[in-house]
């Protein structure tokens, strides 16, 4: 069973811990480990990445760190949500859960038992464009953890008991978001700008698509997607290079080589200009806005990525913090990411007001955002963003975890292991032309904005 | 709220390691602990993988310690604590940090209110002399008090207002405790959030916030003596202030009778149970009580083949989710939690019941020993995967030294677990999972569908 599931299913969302600040918008596994992935720029004196290639072709990054007796291994297999089958949606994500629920001649039962015994962690999850994968363990525990990782992904079983749990449990989360705001927000924001694309389909699908998927759809979906060809994988921990190829072989070695993945087109976000009202009975009225954002390829992608860490962010230093938060006590969160997905790049950004403040400040974001594009940045801003973004590269790399998951982003966005070394000089290279021009390329074209609550003060466009 | 949610998951998925993993195998052994002159504890724990470091100041001051009818207090103090002081006005912490490329937050607990940065070695003793600065040297002005008090409030909504779930928490917590000020919202109570201003906020933060009430922690790539010559240089300049404080808490009666709270929003759609039972913590507890709270809520709640989710979820088929959880880092209480979400058309109380027989019956005939086995693995390897993350090791020694824990304790923590015996598992059941001391919380769509149920 997929952990994530259990613990949004728990009922208790309150915490005992408040944190200060904190962003609404960890959007995707994505945008969140995308822009940790670009905070590289001094190299880190015990990160040094091996490319490694076992004698069956397999390759992965390899981080060998032995100061703690652990082994932590991140991966992707690119086709995640927009596989999906035609009125299956959600068939990634019942899949991805269900991994780690029996396989080979293990049941369920046994598979989570030997897990345990040895305190392996695994995990299985959909994203967008991959289905991502995680396993730790200790290292003494090496042979069996890979043995139990072969398993997983080469011989899922999907047994009816398990597939109704897990289904079960992802119909009981669509029942919540049809109430919490901020899933409302999202979902209505993906379905407007990318209706009639796979990118505006639910990633955990509807009670219907979800009901509609048979055990032989998930056996299909996963004999599609796991391959060799369209898998990126990251090991970082007390394992070295000769140790880990042959393991690679054996974990991933009787995967197809080729998936059979449906072509996807490229496509842009629709909807800009239009604000669009759910109304919901909750004190406080959420926010998603967003617009085209850029690729991960385009040459005026790190301008772009210091121009959105100027606007928003993150820091406390963004324009929209200080505009929205510091000065006036809107909100407690406001921020907004550049989100690149394999068709498609956004920025998308949100925050959560009072319902009485709610039209004001939409108003004063989407004033904010005109006087960007039309000003860009001054010369002080983008020198500030330079250095925070030169800088904060080694926080990224203090535990194996991290290291793994931002290797695996780096191979997905088609990066090579020297991204360590060139990424400095590659911010220092934007000038202030390039932030204005691409802060006018990216914010010029307009918002499209979802709401959700009783705001006051604010105007839904017609839907057309 | 979905990010909301994911953030809670990642608190409470970091309270249960914390829970876990207090311990440290490997750099627990290369653990400093000194205190200066005024009274400043210091913790170093060296991590020498990246050049890193995580530099945290815990005040031994929460919300617990507010004055009644001030809820709200002590978090409110903490976001106001970045609005500058007389020698680095307004935010010019705040940029320093984003400056030199680090990232910065601050958190408020019942027990205490911490205050982080995480920046390159080469950085952090700038770090402790704009923090040393902030122990005295805070300046507030309504102008920037009265925007922040409209975040906080922001914060409230976004927490608790626009979230049911988070209401029936702060019922139960409410409903928990008769006496001892647990029972109050960390984040307040919305009608006295509203009316804290400058005065409240900087007569707190004069009475608690000083040198001879916190403790830092430094973690990452530094050697313990480096930061003890510049905790001197730093810290060591700050005089202490505040009388000791003795943080005697009223406490709870003899608790005699079991609590149900129930509330009802149209906006549930998956309704749930949950029970918090009254328990020591890990510092109120007697030797190896908590440490058996923790391999009991590992056996009942903790992974697929825990009794509450095998038997309920996957055996039964009564529930969606169920397990257990143990929060032990507090100065005088714990929780301990059962929880479950039932599967459409099992009414709360076939849930519930179905839980108490699970409870009675470990209860009557303990655990088995490939349980105690299989929990104790599980939570001694949290200890080495506490390793990788040295912020979560800060997080760890901070909170433990904050709520009366000692290094020592942390480090045998590892030790501690590995010693719980069956019988002691089987005797906490036995003494702290009674009703009487405990709050049971439905949550539901409407209080008429449910009666009906029942």
């Amino acid at each position: 069973m997929n952990a994530d599931w259990l613990a949004r299913l728990r009922h208790r969302g309150a915490t005992s811990i408040l944190p200060r600040a904190g962003l609404r918008h960890c959007l995707l596994l994505v945008a969140a480990i995308a822009s940790a992935g670009t905070l590289f720029a001094v190299p880190a004196k015990a990160t040094t990445i091996e490319h490694v290639v076992s004698a069956g072709g397999i390759e992965a990054w390899l981080v060998h760190e032995p100061a703690v007796p652990l082994i932590a291994v991140d991966f992707a297999f690119a086709g995640g949500a927009v596989q999906d089958p035609p009125g299956k949606s959600g068939t990634a994500t019942l899949a991805a859960s269900l991994l780690d629920s029996g396989a080979g001649d293990l049941d369920s039962h046994a598979f989570s038992d030997r897990l345990e015994r040895k305190a392996i962690e695994m995990s299985f999850s959909a994203q967008r464009d991959t289905i991502r994968g995680t396993m730790r363990t200790l290292a003494e525990n090496r042979d069996d953890a890979f043995d139990l990782l072969r398993l997983a992904v080469t011989a899922p079983r999907f047994d009816a008991k398990d597939v109704e749990i897990s289904r079960a449990q992802i119909l009981s989360l669509l029942r919540r978001e049809t109430t919490s705001p901020a899933d409302i927000a999202s979902r209505r924001w993906w379905e407007t700008a990318f209706e009639g694309h796979p990118y505006g389909r639910p990633l955990n699908g509807t009670p219907e698509t979800l009901s509609s998927i048979s055990i032989a759809d998930l056996k299909s979906y996963a004999h599609r997607v796991l391959a060799r060809q369209n898998l990126k994988i990251a090991v970082v921990g007390d394992i070295d290079a000769e140790t880990l190829k042959p393991l690679l072989d054996r974990t991933f070695g009787a995967l197809p080589e080729k998936p059979d993945l449906v072509s996807i087109t490229n496509v842009a976000p629709r909807g800009l200009g239009r604000r669009l009202e759910v109304s919901l009975d909750v004190p406080q009225t959420v926010v998603d806005f967003g617009g085209p954002g850029i690729s991960r390829q385009d040459p005026d992608f790190m301008a772009a990525y210091l121009v959105n860490h100027i606007l928003g962010g993150g820091s406390s230093d963004s324009r929209l913090y200080q505009e929205v938060r510091e000065k006036r006590g809107l909100a407690y969160s406001v921020s907004d990411n550049l989100v690149w997905l394999d068709h498609a790049a956004v920025l998308l950004g949100g925050t959560a007001t009072r319902a009485d403040r709610a039209g004001d400040t939409i108003d004063l974001i989407e004033k904010e955002i005109r006087r960007f594009a039309d000003g860009g940045p001054t010369a002080g801003e983008l020198t500030e963003a330079k250095k925070n973004l030169n800088s904060a590269f080694a926080l990224n790399l203090d535990s194996s975890t991290k290291i793994a998951a931002l290797l695996v982003q780096l191979q997905l966005d088609g990066l090579d292991t020297d991204y360590f070394t060139r990424r400095s000089t590659m911010i220092e290279a934007v000038t202030l032309d390039d932030a204005r021009r691409v802060a006018k390329r990216l914010l010029d074209k307009g918002l499209l904005v979802t709401v959700v609550g009783k705001p006051q003060g604010f105007a839904s466009s017609k839907p057309n | 709220m979905r990010a909301g949610m994911r953030l809670a998951k990642i608190l409470l998925l970091t309270a249960a390691l914390a829970g876990a993993t207090s311990g440290a195998a490997y750099a627990g052994a290369n653990v400093s602990h000194f205190t200066l002159a005024n009274g400043l504890e210091v913790v170093v724990v060296p991590d020498h993988r990246a050049p890193v470091v995580t530099h945290m100041i815990w005040y031994k001051i929460g919300a617990a310690d507010e004055t009644p009818g001030k809820s709200g207090l002590a978090h409110f103090l903490e976001h106001l604590m970045f609005k500058g002081t007389e020698k680095n006005p307004g935010d010019t912490f705040s940029r320093e940090v984003a400056e030199i490329g680090g990232q910065e937050n601050a958190f408020t607990a019942s027990d205490y209110t911490g205050f982080f940065q995480r920046v390159t070695r080469d950085h952090l003793r700038e770090m402790m002399a704009l923090e040393a600065d902030r122990i005295t040297g805070l300046v507030l002005t309504d102008d920037v008090v009265r925007p922040e008090l409209n975040v906080v409030l922001e914060e409230q909504n976004m927490r608790v207002a626009n979230n049911p779930a988070a209401r029936l928490g702060e019922q139960i917590d409410a409903a928990l405790y008769l006496n001892h000020p647990y029972g109050r919202p960390v984040i307040g109570w919305r009608q006295e959030i509203e009316q804290l201003d400058r005065d409240d906020a900087l007569a707190f933060y004069r009475r608690f916030y000083s040198p001879n009430n916190a403790v830092v922690v430094v973690a990452g790539d530094v050697m313990a003596d480096e930061v003890k010559a510049d905790a001197e240089a730093t810290y060591g300049k700050i005089a202490d202030r505040a009388e000791a404080n003795p943080r005697h808490r009223p406490m709870e009666p003899v608790q005699e009778a079991p609590r149900t709270v129930t509330l009802a929003d149209m906006r549930v759609e998956q309704p749930s149970v949950s029970r918090d039972y009254l328990v020591p913590s890990e510092t109120s507890a007697k030797a190896g009580e908590s440490e058996a709270l923790e391999v009991l809520a590992h056996v009942l709640g903790s992974g697929e083949n825990c009794r509450l989710y095998r038997s309920l979820v996957i055996d039964q088929g009564l529930a969606l989710n169920a397990g257990a959880t143990y929060s032990g880092t507090a100065l005088d209480y714990a929780k301990f939690t059962v929880f479950g979400s039932p599967k459409p058309g099992v009414p709360l109380h076939q849930l519930e019941a179905a839980i108490d027989a699970i409870l009675a019956e470990l209860g009557a005939h303990g655990v088995t020993a490939d349980e105690l086995d299989r929990a104790k693995t599980r939570l001694i390897a949290d200890a080495v995967y506490a390793e990788d993350n040295q912020a979560a090791l800060a997080r760890w020694y901070g909170s433990a030294l904050a709520t009366g824990q000692t290094v020592e304790g942390v480090r045998t923590w590892p030790d501690r677990i590995r010693a719980v015996t069956a019988e002691a598992v089987q005797n906490a059941a036995r003494t702290w999972l009674d009703r009487r001391h405990s709050v049971t919380g439905y949550l539901v769509k409407s209080l008429q569908s449910e009666e009906k149920r029942s």
